[in-house]
């Protein structure tokens, strides 16, 4: 069970993997994700589910390397297994043909937009997608993009690639311009929703967003992932992980999600101390 | 009848529990009770009366033959002892740990009715044996029927489902358990702390259960893979038993709640317990470790907070509750353990904001000062604010143990399944029947948040109604 069929680095301290679950593939809607367990000691951490194969019985994992359970899951080789997967959690997203839907994904926020936007796709929506980075090495997953948008605008920070520019501004352009959009589905770091959020209230354009709280049970049990939203306290692994992006309090989240920083710290030292944790430079141990 | 068994006045006192020193057990996460001696328990079996009309029995809510076992340690036989309470209790070795005893068995002892407060100490006799047997390889298991065939799934593998599990597959029913988390036992691990309940107990208990033929599935979240209509229709079971538990913490909705170092204590005592934060950073999961902290409620789950935290390190732990000590809903025994370790008690205090910094983390909470009013529909006099009676306490942790309100994620999912008004499955408290047929239920998500043995009793009652429906 949840053995590591594939692992590869797609960008700088940014991970594929390709994990045995065939459960969690067939009950999988677009903007659930999982929480795994890389080993006995681990913590339990939520990924979005990148993508899916329900015949294979497999789903896609991508992620940054940020903690100590980011950086131990990217040693981990083909053939290894995860200690624990469970899964698909938190309410999907709602998918039908509102018409134009515009996703922007920034930096690793690509990964979970993916599944979203192949629903929105498959269900008969004009799809445009804006993806951006920093710089282009930073750039992830845009062929897959490619083939589930109907516009694919790619913006870097630095003008190594594409558009010289923030997707904020791509964004803007595109509304500049007056084409008639119905949603918008936001996901990346959370400066950045915020900062399309901005825009897209200017426009009153409906806009999605999907928080990454801390969680630890995933299920509506802790409440470790409390995100508020037109002022109300939500459970982002329940209520979410996706919310109307024009109530969400983006500056509550950035707290929160500051809450474990020297914890976060000392674990990930400890880790780099351990024979594992010394090669985390090298993705898949090779 | 009972007068003529108790003409013989015992001599015997009622023997104290062994414990931890409570200024050393309150820095370590080592079990503060430490069970009888062979001796000690034979001195107490020794007090208990025989009674004809066995009253103990009618206390319990799974009715362990109490007499029986007790008789049976009194000669020498551990072995047959334990076996005699898991005819009617698969858990002895949680539920001699965990047991209200005072409210249940031992409040119907007759040597505690005759005004003496000095019942025996069936709980502790029960934690003996079942320990004992444990320790001494388990013992011969029992021979099971053969199969019949039936298959049952159980939502959730915390004490109710078990109970039930424990019941049916002794009676050749085939049973697995999904459970969510990525250990079983549901509150058993993640909610009670190390100290009143060690994991590995709970671990040896599932293993025996396991040893029967009791199926289980970790990280497995019915209602998400799979809803209760699935297992019924696409895994053809013939019935399914939801012991999901409370599971969904309350705040108190007031200012302040979501700042940093505030935890509902669901939070707090999962990360602790479930993923081991007191070993931290050998376990890679964090949690505060608070110098000052303050705990909101007076209940069991309070205590355990308030008692963990103080063992997580902390200078000063304080529960704010609204009324007084003698309205405390927690266990006698908890709250001395609590006093005994060093916890404060902030009484007749009602928390009416968290106060923040600037990072958004807490730093103290505003207060309000009540007194006692009127009683109020529970018969409890009901906590009215003094006015103009404010006061801050400073503290770097709030922990919210105020209760649970039913997890939704297994009722909402399920098709025709009644539900009240907060969201608790409608079961028969008697059969566990719901108005869905094939379907039972039982323990906190019918309740509310209860106790482990109501839990467990809940799930004994279940299986005993799909038995007989079952014809077995």
């Amino acid at each position: 069970m949840f053995e590591i069929l594939s692992m590869e680095r797609i960008g700088p301290g940014v991970n594929r993997a390709v994990i045995s679950a065939p459960d969690i593939a067939r009950a999988h809607k677009p903007g659930q994700f999982i929480i795994l367990r890389t080993h006995e000691e681990g913590e339990r951490i939520p990924l979005t589910v990148a993508d899916k194969d329900v015949e294979k019985g497999t789903i896609t994992l991508v992620w940054q390397e940020v903690g100590v359970t980011t950086y131990y899951f990217g040693t981990m080789c083909p053939g290894e297994k995860l200690h624990d997967l469970c899964g698909p959690l938190g309410t999907p997203t709602h998918v039908e043909k509102f018409g134009t839907v515009v996703g922007v994904g920034g930096g690793i926020g690509v990964a979970p937009l993916f599944p979203i936007t192949k629903g929105m796709h498959d269900a008969g929506n004009h799809v445009i997608t804006i993806v951006g980075a920093r710089t282009e090495g930073l750039l992830i997953m845009t062929e897959d993009m490619k083939k589930v948008s109907d516009e694919l605008l790619i913006a870097t920070d630095d003008g190594s690639y594409g558009i010289h520019g923030f997707v904020t501004q791509v964004l803007q352009g595109i509304i500049d311009k007056g084409t008639k959009i119905d949603l918008c589905v936001a996901i990346g770091p959370v400066p950045m929703m915020k900062a399309v959020v901005k825009v897209t209230r200017a426009a009153n354009l409906p806009t999605v967003v999907s928080l990454n709280p801390i969680m630890v049970d995933g299920t509506g049990m802790c409440g470790a992932c409390r995100v508020e939203v037109n002022g109300k306290t939500m459970f982002g692994c329940v209520d979410g992980p996706e919310f109307d992006g024009f109530q969400v309090d983006f500056d509550l989240l950035t707290k929160r999600l500051a809450m474990y920083k020297g914890p976060e710290l000392i674990a990930l030292n400890k880790f780099r101390e351990t024979s594992r944790g010394c090669q985390c430079q090298f993705p898949g141990g090779s | 009848m009972a007068e003529e068994t108790t003409t013989k006045k015992p001599k015997v006192p009622r023997q104290k529990m062994p414990e931890q020193d409570a200024l050393e057990r309150a820095h370590n996460f080592y079990e503060v009770a430490l069970g009888y001696t062979n001796d000690l328990s034979l001195l107490e079996a020794s007090r208990c009366l025989r009674c004809k009309k066995p009253y103990c029995m009618s206390g319990c809510p799974v009715e362990v033959d109490i007499p029986d076992f007790i008789e049976m340690v009194k000669a020498g036989d551990l072995m047959g002892a334990a076996w005699k309470v898991k005819e009617k209790n698969s858990l002895p070795r949680i539920a001699g740990r965990v047991c209200p005893q005072e409210s249940q068995c031992e409040a119907k002892c007759v040597l505690n009715k005759k005004g003496k407060g000095e019942p025996c100490a069936i709980g502790r006799l029960e934690r003996y044996v079942a320990d004992w047997a444990a320790e001494h390889g388990g013992g011969k298991m029992p021979e099971l029927p053969k199969p019949t065939g039936l298959k049952v799934g159980v939502v959730g593998s915390g004490p109710a489902g078990l109970t039930l599990a424990g019941a049916l597959v002794k009676k050749g029913v085939g049973v697995t358990v999904f459970e969510a988390l990525h250990e079983l036992g549901g509150v058993l691990v993640y909610g009670i702390p190390e100290f009143r309940l060690p994991k590995a107990i709970v671990r040896a208990e599932v293993d025996e259960l396991r040893q029967l033929g009791v199926e289980f599935k970790t990280n497995w979240v019915v209602g998400r893979i799979e809803t209760v209509d699935d297992l019924l229709e696409k895994r053809k079971l013939d019935a399914v038993f939801i012991g999901s538990g409370a599971g969904a913490p309350l705040f108190l909705k007031i200012p302040g709640e979501n700042l940093n170092g505030v935890y509902s204590a669901n939070e707090y005592l999962t990360r602790t317990n479930l993923m081991k934060a007191y070993r931290f950073p050998e376990m890679d999961t964090p949690v505060a470790r608070g110098r000052r902290v303050v705990v909101f409620g007076g209940g069991n789950v309070a205590m355990d907070s308030a008692r963990s935290a103080l063992r997580l390190g902390a200078q000063e732990v304080t529960i704010v509750y609204r009324r007084t000590m003698a309205e405390l809903p927690a266990r006698a025994e908890e709250v001395h353990h609590a006093e005994e370790e060093g916890v404060k008690f902030k009484l007749l205090t009602a928390p009416l904001e968290i106060i923040g910094n600037e990072a958004g983390w807490a730093v103290g909470i505003k207060c309000q000062q009540m007194e006692l009013g009127e009683a109020d529909q529970s018969g409890r006099r009901r906590p009215v604010p003094v006015e103009g009676a404010y006061f801050d306490i400073e503290c770097d942790t709030v922990i919210v143990a105020i209760g649970n309100a039913a997890n939704p994620l297994v009722p909402t999912t399920t098709k025709n399944l009644e539900t009240n008004k907060w969201g608790n499955i409608v079961a028969d408290l008697d059969t566990g029947k719901t108005s869905k047929d094939r379907v039972w239920a039982g323990g906190d998500i019918v309740t509310g948040a209860a106790t482990v043995i109501l839990a467990m009793g809940a799930g004994r009652k279940a299986a005993l109604s799909m038995l007989s429906t079952f014809g077995l």
